[in-house]
Parts: structure tokens; sequence; C-alpha cells
């Protein structure tokens, strides 16, 4: 009998754990997905691949994807080849200089595109940093054209999504363990050597995430090649929004959204094939298991990997080497590569707080005097001040929905055992795989027969569904690290469920709970995408705001922006760092 | 005496203000396995990391085979280095990792195989080639990294706790086997453990280090019986250790009024310069103490018993004396068991050859 009562709780507990996020993501994300997909198939009741004719018809759309293609691999190879130093010497740092060096790569990564975008514009204008530099330097006579052109989008699209290939090649490398390449040294391995031989095969998980992260996120970029980019370098998002903002043809935006779609789960399908896919949470896979040893591939890879190592060793040969350097990479050539990196990722914003302080000179090098002007302006500004307000609410309103939805969900899939987890961790995550424009157009279509649109809840139900994974993940992390046996330990004292989570469990996950609703809280205040189509005028959020200013006009008061927003921003990250020292202190 | 393979003197290293190590001379034999023996932090691991190279020093000098090395790169050194955590590489196979260390001497493909196959036949697990590290026991993940150091002959094989992660049975018997393959191949062996029965098993000789110094270096019976110091008389192994006042000196023999006791007893000085008047520490071992029923006449301590215990095949008993800490016996486990009753007086008597008076 007593099993009896407790069968129905077995199965209750779960359902109840899984299914708001469950709910939040059918309704919110497949259903309107979904219609988008259909639209492109169906006109007028029937069934036709018209919209498909029509796209390849003209070699105008297939072009376009080719370019699109061609710019987002540029881009990952270029964070992942530059990312990588960093990734490396910063995971070789110890715990306090860590943290400092972290910070530059975390404020980098929490700032707006937005501002990042605008302050190319600002620096690779006619009078801006970069031609002033070359021509004091007398590189060039006169200042020439550096906006709006290929090499002005791969700066930008590197400086934006390096910090991602940063943070999750990070999170690999931390997981090295250090005597490894040591033990190479011990059994006769020169410094060269032992790095890629030993070390570079071992970090490769890494940089097979930060290079897919990078390329989804790059094929579904729009802000930088509408801010940097020129007629040749139009990427396909663009074109979707063309068709939805000016023709409102749903059924050829549903087309180009699944040749997207199409292509982003096409890279997904390889990586997991290759490497799985839950390699991504941080999770060890029980499938990375090296190929057989004495397969042709294996073979070329290990003379690739020889070459490399002795080719290395020669160059290290020709400096001299210091006696007090016991490990390898971290010299000084290596080091002030690095520095340049941050240097620039960090400048651009930067940059933009003189400016903003400027008196006359506008937004050109050097800022000529000071004044509040642009302050004054912007504070004056009832769209702004609007928008600003909007977005807090929004952002706050979606932090709370994506924890309470998030959490239960982290919790069973970290504490639970069942068939068809990973499934449910696929459909949960599918959020941030699902390239954003795509969400944003159905959803778009979906609010505007239910009369969601230009409403502060529609998007922040909007913005839930892109920050509820971040809240997973984070929440999952921080789950596996949670000792279980202190709940149990609370239950044998006599606290009731309720009181366990209440006492102790919460408590002890404080932080994590807290970064997790910052995650969230960052993810909607800096959400474009979906802000896009579902608001507008006074219902704009910031980013709305401000990418609606910029496409507009290029305005000084725009930096005065900027520079509020990385301050909040830097505040956040500073907060954020507080907390969780503050727990580990305890 | 065999010629010596490492030599080293003066060898140091701080850390900004703390010392790791202070200067330090130790001579190593050929074919010698020497022991760092100290609680953590002590430098052991310190000292072994500059024999590997893995750390530079702040001074002093190093020859391995009469070459000077002090400064030379890991790859240089004609070492081999079994790690605390083993240090399999994760992403080769077993044979990978054996053949790793040949393929950087970039010896033949045939040779390579043939002395890969060799050193898994040396530590017993031939058959384990094609698997990867993980899929190994802890037990066998160690022994393959021995045979990934033994695979090109180092001169000199350095240990790092190589047994902490062990369980007591596996480890007993991985002292066997390092003692064997030790004994059949006649390497010079370096090795660091924080467990003093290990070290006293598996040694010809002992370096007790403590606050990054040598305590003292000698054979596993000379620092067991024969200690220079408190610490050393403390550290290894259970012993008594009765405050005292040097009475009289004469050679190596002294006589010691017990401070707890009123008992003026005989100990050997073992070297260390003591004068009439100074304090001292007189160390007893718990098997050297007699013991006799009743508190009658004679020689000796007078106590209670505290407590007794069979902890295997000796019995330890705990007696009460005089104010100081209570004193350990130990004897071999007989039957019946319970020949003393808590309570009981009792006398204790022991020879003065086995007692050892240390400066304090």
């Amino acid at each position: 009998m007593l099993t009896l009562a407790a069968a129905p709780r077995a199965w209750i507990r779960p359902v109840l754990l899984g299914a708001p996020l469950t709910l939040l993501l059918l309704v919110m994300l497949v259903y309107p997905v979904g219609q988008l997909l259909l639209l492109s198939v169906y006109s007028g009741g029937a069934f036709t691949l018209g919209k498909y004719q029509q796209l390849f018809a003209s070699s105008v759309y297939a072009n376009v994807m080719l370019i699109t293609l061609k710019i987002s691999l540029w881009t990952t190879l270029l964070a992942v080849i530059c990312g990588y130093p960093v990734a490396y010497l910063i995971s070789s740092l110890q715990k306090e200089k860590k943290t400092s060096w972290i910070f530059w790569v975390l404020l980098s990564f929490w700032t707006s595109f937005l501002i990042r975008s605008f302050a190319w514009i600002v620096m690779l204008g006619r009078n801006g940093v970069v031609n002033q530099l070359l021509t004091a330097t007398g590189l060039q006579d006169t200042p020439s054209n550096l906006l709006y052109s290929l090499g002005a989008v791969l700066v930008g699209m590197v400086h934006a999504l390096m910090p991602l290939a940063v943070l999750t090649m990070l999170s690999v490398m931390e997981n090295i363990d250090r005597t490894l390449p040591r033990a190479a040294l011990t059994l006769g391995a020169r410094p060269g050597t032992a790095f890629w031989r030993v070390y570079f095969p071992l970090s490769m998980p890494g940089v097979a995430a930060g290079a897919i992260m990078v390329f989804v996120t790059a094929i579904g970029f729009f802000i930088v090649p509408s801010l940097l980019g020129g007629r040749r370098e139009i990427m396909i998002t663009q074109l979707i929004i063309e068709q939805v903002q000016q023709t409102m043809n749903w059924g050829f935006a549903g087309a180009i959204s699944v040749l997207l779609l199409i292509v982003v789960l096409a890279v997904f399908a390889i990586y997991d094939k290759v490497l799985g896919l839950s390699t991504m949470t941080g999770a060890s896979s029980d499938r990375n298991k090296p190929a057989a040893s004495d397969g042709l591939l294996h073979r070329v890879g290990d003379a690739i990997l020889g070459l490399l190592g002795s080719a290395t060793d020669k160059l290290l040969a020709l400096f001299p080497r210091s006696r007090r350097e016991t490990q390898p990479g971290l010299s000084i050539p290596m080091r002030s590569f690095v520095l340049l990196v941050l240097f620039f990722l960090s400048v651009p914003a930067l940059l933009m707080i003189p400016l903003s302080f400027a008196g006359k000179s506008g937004l050109n090098w050097p800022p000529v005097g000071f004044s509040l002007r642009h302050y004054l302006d912007l504070f004056a500004s009832p769209l702004w001040m609007q928008a600003a307000l909007r977005s807090l609410v929004v952002g706050f309103g979606a932090a709370v929905f994506a924890m309470l939805v998030g959490t239960p969900a982290a919790f069973l899939l970290v504490r639970s055992k069942w068939r068809g987890k990973s499934l449910m961790l696929a459909f949960v995550l599918s959020p941030i795989i699902i390239p954003r424009m795509i969400i944003a157009v159905g959803m778009f279509y979906f609010f505007s027969k239910i009369g969601l649109v230009g409403t502060s809840f529609g998007l922040m139900l909007g913005h839930t569904v892109v920050a509820a994974p971040y809240v997973v993940m984070t929440m999952m992390a921080v789950l596996r690290n949670y000792d279980t046996r202190l709940d149990l330990a609370a239950q044998s004292l006599g606290a009731r469920p309720w009181q366990t989570l209440r006492y102790v469990t919460f408590p002890i996950l404080a932080a994590g709970l807290m970064s997790s609703f910052l995650f969230a809280f960052a993810t909607s205040f800096d959400e474009l995408t979906i802000a896009l189509f579902a608001t507008g005028g006074m219902s704009s959020t910031l980013p709305k705001q401000f990418w609606d200013e910029v496409t507009l006009q290029i305005s000084p008061v725009i930096a005065a922006v900027s520079t509020c927003l990385f301050v909040f921003v830097a505040a956040l990250i500073w907060i954020a760092d507080r907390l969780r020292r503050a727990s580990m202190a305890r | 005496m065999p010629s010596s393979n490492l030599k080293i003197s003066g060898l140091c290293k701080l850390y900004g203000d703390f010392v790791a190590l202070a200067p330090t001379d130790l001579d190593v034999a050929q074919g010698e396995f020497l022991t760092l023996l100290g609680p953590s932090g002590s430098g052991k691991t310190t000292l072994l990391s500059l024999i590997a190279g893995l750390t530079v020093p702040d001074g002093g000098q190093m020859l391995i085979n009469g070459v000077d090395v002090t400064y030379g790169a890991p790859y240089e050194r004609d070492i081999g280095m079994v790690f605390q955590n083993y240090a399999l590489f994760p992403h080769m196979t077993i044979e990978d990792n054996i053949a790793f260390p040949l393929k950087m001497r970039k010896m033949d493909h045939a040779t390579t195989r043939r002395r890969a196959a060799e050193a898994l036949e040396m530590v017993r697990l031939p058959q384990l080639g094609k698997r990867f590290p993980r899929e190994l026991s802890g037990g066998q993940q160690q022994r393959i990294a021995l045979a990934r150091c033994l695979v090109y002959r180092p001169s000199i094989i350095l240990m790092d706790e190589p047994l902490g992660a062990l369980d007591k049975k596996l480890r007993d018997q991985m002292q066997l086997e390092i003692k064997r393959i030790h004994r059949e191949l006649g390497t010079t062996i370096v090795y660091v453990t924080h467990d003093q029965e290990e070290a006293m098993t598996m040694s010809d000789r002992i370096c007790l280090m403590n606050g990054g110094k040598i305590e003292q270096l000698g054979t596993p019976s000379d620092l067991y019986f024969r200690p220079r110091s408190l610490f050393v008389a403390d550290f290894l192994g259970e012993s008594n250790l009765f405050e005292g006042i040097v009475a009289h000196v004469d050679g190596d023999s002294v006589e010691v009024d017990l401070v707890h006791g009123h008992t003026r007893i005989g100990a050997k000085s073992n070297g260390a310069a003591l004068s009439a008047g100074s304090r001292v520490r007189v160390m007893v071992r718990p098997q050297n103490l007699s013991l006799y029923a009743g508190t009658a006449e004679g020689e000796g301590l007078r106590g209670k018993v505290l407590d007794s215990m069979i902890t295997g095949s000796l019995t330890k008993l705990y007696v009460e004396s005089a104010g100081a800490e209570p004193i350990v016996v130990s004897y071999p486990t007989a039957w019946p068991s319970d020949r003393y009753a808590v309570g009981q007086g009792v006398r204790l008597q022991w020879h003065p050859a086995d007692a050892v008076a240390v400066p304090e």
C-alpha cells in the first residue's frame, strides 16, 4: 500500500519541474517559429514551393548566403586564433591576477554589440582615431575610406564575438591538468613539442565549442554588417528584416529562415557527430574517445602536430632562454600579444567616454573642449528616458520569469535520471541554437495575431524565451557542484522539504541564483532582435532606440548613451564578482 | 661507496620571503633508493621538482652524472618522473603514452614498439596497450606511469607520492612491485612520501625534511633508533619522550634525571653535544619497555594501567605515571590477551642502550 501511495508522486514532481519551461517554449517558440516555417510552403491555404523557387531563381539570395558564410567563417577563424592565446594565458594565471584579466574580457563580452559597432563607426570614420593615427605616422597622406567595407565588417564581427570564443575556450582550458605538459617535459619533449602534442589536443574540445558558438552567432548577425558594411557585405538576416519591415512578405521571410535554419542545424549536426553536444554544457562527454590510433587521419594529425612542435622549438631556440622561465609559452612576446588583443577588445568602448564629454568637435578625434551638453540632451529626451525605463522593467520582468521557469528545469535536468534527458536539454537550449532572427520574426507574426505587439508584457515573454536557456545552463553548472548530502542531512535533522529549500539549499545556491538572474537580466537588457519588431516609437527599449538613432544619424548623444551603458555593465560585473567572492568566503 | 649519481650542493629556493628550501647538500649514489620524507610544506616536493628541472633554483649547484644541470631544462636531464596523479596523457592510448618519450628521442618505429612492449611486460600489464588511461584502474595507471619512465632507461627516476591515491592493500602490493623493479634495473630512485611506514619499508636511506631543511639523513634503522633531534624522534614511529636534565656525560653515554618520577636513568647521546644541566628528552620506543606486574621493589618507573588495546599483532598498553603524559608500551599480542587489568599497578624498565637523549 505504501508503494502505491508513493507511486504518483514519483512522476508528478519531474512533470511539475519541467512543465513551465516546456509550456513556455511550446507556446512562444515552437508554435510561432513553426507557423513562420509553414508560411513558406503555404499560400492561400494550399501547399506551394513558389517561395523557394523565387529564392533560388535569382542568384542574389544564394550570393548573400555565400557572403554570410564567408564572413562567418573568417570571423570564426580570426576570433578563435586570436582568442586562443588569451584564453591560454588567462587559464595559467594565479587566481588574483586571473580575476582582473578576465574582467576585461567580461566587460567586452557584456558591452552591447550596438555600442561596440557604434564605436567602430566613430573610430573608422574619416576623422576617426584610426585615420588620424595612420596620417600622423605617415602611413597615408589623406584620410581613407575605412568604413562600409569587408575589412570593417570583419573587424567589427571579430571584436564582437572574440570574447565569446575566449570564454568558451577558457572553460575547457581551466580543466586541463597543468602537470601533463610538465610531465611531457620530463619525458624529453621540448616546450613547443609538449604544447602541440599534449596541451593542444586536450584543448581541442574548447576550440571546437568556441568555434561553433562564434560561427552560429555570426551567421545570424545583422548589427555589425548593417552598421559597418556596404552593399557587398549584406548578410542573410538583413534580408529577413527587409522582407518583414518593408514588404511584409511573411512567406518569403519564412523561406529565407528555413535556409538559415538548415545551415545552422547542419553545423550543429556535424559538431554533435564529431564531439557530442553535451560537451557544450560542461559535462564530460562519454563519446570523446579519440579515433583509433592506427587510422590514416590519426597519423596525418600526428605528423602535423609533430611538425608544428619542432617548428615551434626551432623558433624558441632563436630566443635566449631566461633562467627564470619555467612555464613554456608565458614569455614576453606571448604576453604582449595577449595585451594587444585585450587592448583591441577594450579600447573602442573606452574611447566613447572622452568623446561623450567633448565640447564642439562632434565625434572627431581628438575631442575638443569639455561639456556635459550631450548628457543634458540625453536626460531631457523623453524618448531615451522612456526607453531606459522600459528596458529596466522588461529586463527585470524577463529575468524573474526566466528564473521561475528555468531553475526548476535545471533541478530536473541535474537531479534526475531518465531516458530522453538529452533531448529535453537540446529542446531547452534551442532558443540559443536557433538564430535569434527566426525567433523574432515568428514571434512578431504571432504577436500581431494576438495583439501583443508594442506591449511590455509581450516583450517580457519573448525575452524570457531567450534568457531561460542561460538560466538553465548557469543553474545546471551550479547544481552539479552542490553536495546533495547536505539536503539529506537537513532532512535527517527533521527539516521538511520546503524548510530544506528555505534554510539549506537556497542560501547555499544564493550566489548562483543571483548570477543567473544577472545573466538573464543582461540578456534581455541587451536584446535587440525581438525588440526590433515587437516595439517602436514610445514603446522602444534602449537597444531599439539606440538602433533607430544610429541608423538615422551618428550623434554625440549616442556616445553619452554608450558611456552610461558601459558604466552600468561594468557595475553589474563588479557586483556579480563581489557576490561570488562573498559566497566563496563563507 | 659506488659513484655518485646526483650531487647537490647549496641548492636553495625562495618564494618571496618564504624559504621553500634552505641551502641543501645531498649526494645520491648510483642505484640507491633514497626517500624524501617529511610533513607537508617541509620542502620535499620543492627539492624533487628542483631535481626534475620543473622549478628553477635561486642558488647552489646540481650535478647529474657529473654534468652541471642546475639551470638545465627538464628535457636535457637524464631523469624520469612519476607524478602524484600519474599524469598519463588522456588523449593517447597506453601504448602511445609509453612510446612518447622514445618518440621524443627520435627512436625508430620498430625499436619503439619493442621497447614499449618490454616496458609493459616489466609492469605485468602486456595486454593493455590499446586502452586509454581512463579505462584503467588507479593501480594499473600507476604501473603504466612507471612503465613510461622505465622505457627510456633514465639514470634517475623521481617519484612524487606515487602511491598516495591507492588504498592500503594495493599500496603494499605496489611497494613490493617498485622494490622488485628497482632491484632488477638498478636505477637510482628518489622517492617522495609523507608516509613514514612506506619510507621505512622501501628506502636504502631516508632524508627526513622539516621546514625547508634536512633534519637527518640516514638508513631507516638509523633514523628510527638513533634520532638526532626531537623532531626526528617524534616524527618516525611511536615513541615515549621523557623530559629530563642531563646529570652526567661520559663519552657517548649520559645519565639523565627525569623531571617526572625522580629517577636517574642511562641513555645514549648519539653524538649530540650535551653537557650536564642541559634539558633533554629521552626517547624510548614502546616495544623496548619491559613491563612487570606490581609496584614492588626494583628499578624503573612506576604507574597504573590506563587502557589496553589490541591493534593487531601488537597489544598496546597506556600507563599513567607521575604527572607525565601517558606512557605507551607494546608487546606481541598473545592469548590470553587481558593480562593487565585497568587500574593495575605496573613497573616499567628499559635497557640504557635503547634510550636516546635528544636536545630539547
